[in-house]
C-alpha cells in the first residue's frame, strides 16, 4: 500500500484549505460586524433624539418632501452617518488586521483586493444614488436605498469572503425592499439592518471563524 | 483496492504540486510571486515543480513584460483540471472504501 488513510485525509484537507485560502478573504473578523452594529445603533439614537428636538418625527421627515429644504438638519444627519461609517471602518480594519496577523496571512493580497472591488462598486453607486435622492428632496427613500445598495454590495462581496456576508446581503436587500413600500418605517428598518443584523451576523462569524485558530 | 490506488495520479504525489493545482483550480490566473508566497516556497523550488506540471501539459505558463521586468503567470489547462479532479475523486474513494 502506497498511501495510508491518514495521509489521504491530510491531502484532502490540504487541497480544501488551499482552495479556500487562495479564493476567499478569511481574515474578516466577526467583531467588525458587532462594532459596526453598535455604532449604527448609537448613531441612529443620536439622529432620533435630534429629530425629536426639532419637533419632527422620522416618518414626518421622510414623507414631507419639504420645499424649503432643512439643510442644517440634513447636514447634521449626514455628518452623523459619516461618523458612524468612519468608526465602523476603522474598527473593522483594526480587528481584521489583528485577525490576519494571528492567522499569519497577508492582509493585502489578491483575495482582499477582489473583496474590496466587489464591495465598493455597488456601495459607491449607492452613495451617488443617495446624493441624487437628497438633491430631489426624496428623503424617505434614502434609508431604504442605503439598505438596498449595502445589501447588493454584501451579496456580491460574499463570494470572496465568509459566506455569512452573502446571507447578510440578502437580509439587507429584503429590508430595503420592505422600506421602499413602508417609507415611514425607514428608521426602524435601518436600525434593524445596520444595527441588529450586523451584530447578529458578527457574533455568528466570531464564534464560527475568529475563535478557531 | 489496488484499482483505486492506480487511479491516483503520480504527478500529484507531492504537497507542493497539490498546492499549485488547488490554487489554480479556483483562480483564473496566479502570478509567480503570489504562488510563491501562498505556498511559502523558494523561487527554485516553485519553478521546478511548475516545470514538471508544465511538461505534462497540466499548467499553462504565460510570460510577459511589465516595464523591464518579466511577469510570469500560471493557468490550469483543461487537461490539468480534469486530471486533478480525477485525483481528488480517487482520494475520496480511497477514504470511503476503508
Amino acid at each position: 500500500m502506497t498511501k495510508d488513510n491518514q495521509s489521504t485525509l491530510q491531502d484532502i484537507h490540504y487541497i480544501k484549505d488551499m482552495m479556500e485560502k487562495s479564493s476567499r478573504f478569511i481574515s474578516l473578523s466577526g467583531l467588525t460586524g458587532v462594532f459596526a452594529g453598535c455604532f449604527a445603533i448609537i448613531g441612529s439614537v443620536v439622529a432620533y433624539i435630534y429629530l425629536g428636538s426639532i419637533g419632527s418625527a422620522y416618518s414626518e421627515f421622510a414623507t414631507s418632501f419639504p420645499r424649503h429644504t432643512m439643510w442644517d438638519d440634513l447636514v447634521f444627519l449626514i455628518a452623523d452617518a459619516c461618523i458612524v461609517a468612519f468608526l465602523s471602518i476603522t474598527c473593522g480594519l483594526y480587528f481584521t488586521i489583528k485577525q490576519s496577523r494571528k492567522k499569519g496571512i497577508k492582509i493585502w493580497d489578491s483575495t482582499s483586493k477582489r473583496l474590496l472591488v466587489n464591495l465598493m462598486i455597488p456601495l459607491l453607486a449607492g452613495g451617488v444614488f443617495c446624493i441624487a435622492l437628497l438633491k430631489w428632496g426624496l428623503f424617505g427613500l434614502v434609508a431604504p436605498s442605503t439598505l438596498l445598495f449595502y445589501g447588493f454590495a454584501c451579496f456580491n462581496a460574499g463570494k470572496y469572503t465568509h459566506k455569512e456576508v452573502r446571507y447578510l446581503g440578502i437580509s439587507e436587500i429584503t429590508l430595503g425592499l420592505i422600506g421602499v413600500f413602508y417609507i415611514g418605517f425607514g428608521f426602524e428598518l435601518w436600525i434593524l439592518g445596520f444595527g441588529i443584523l450586523h451584530i447578529l451576523y458578527g457574533v455568528i462569524m466570531y464564534f464560527k471563524y475568529d475563535t478557531k485558530a | 483496492m489496488k484499482n483505486i490506488i492506480e487511479q491516483l495520479n503520480k504527478a500529484f504525489d507531492n504537497r507542493v504540486r497539490l498546492g499549485i493545482m488547488s490554487i489554480l483550480l479556483v483562480n483564473e490566473e496566479v502570478d509567480f510571486n503570489e504562488m510563491k508566497e501562498r505556498l511559502d516556497l523558494t523561487d527554485g523550488n516553485l519553478a521546478s515543480h511548475i516545470s514538471a506540471l508544465e511538461k505534462l501539459d497540466y499548467v499553462l505558463v504565460k510570460k510577459e513584460f511589465v516595464g523591464k521586468k518579466t511577469k510570469t503567470t500560471y493557468q490550469v489547462s483543461i487537461l490539468g483540471k480534469k486530471a486533478f479532479q480525477d485525483h481528488i475523486k480517487a482520494l475520496e474513494k480511497l477514504l470511503h472504501k476503508k
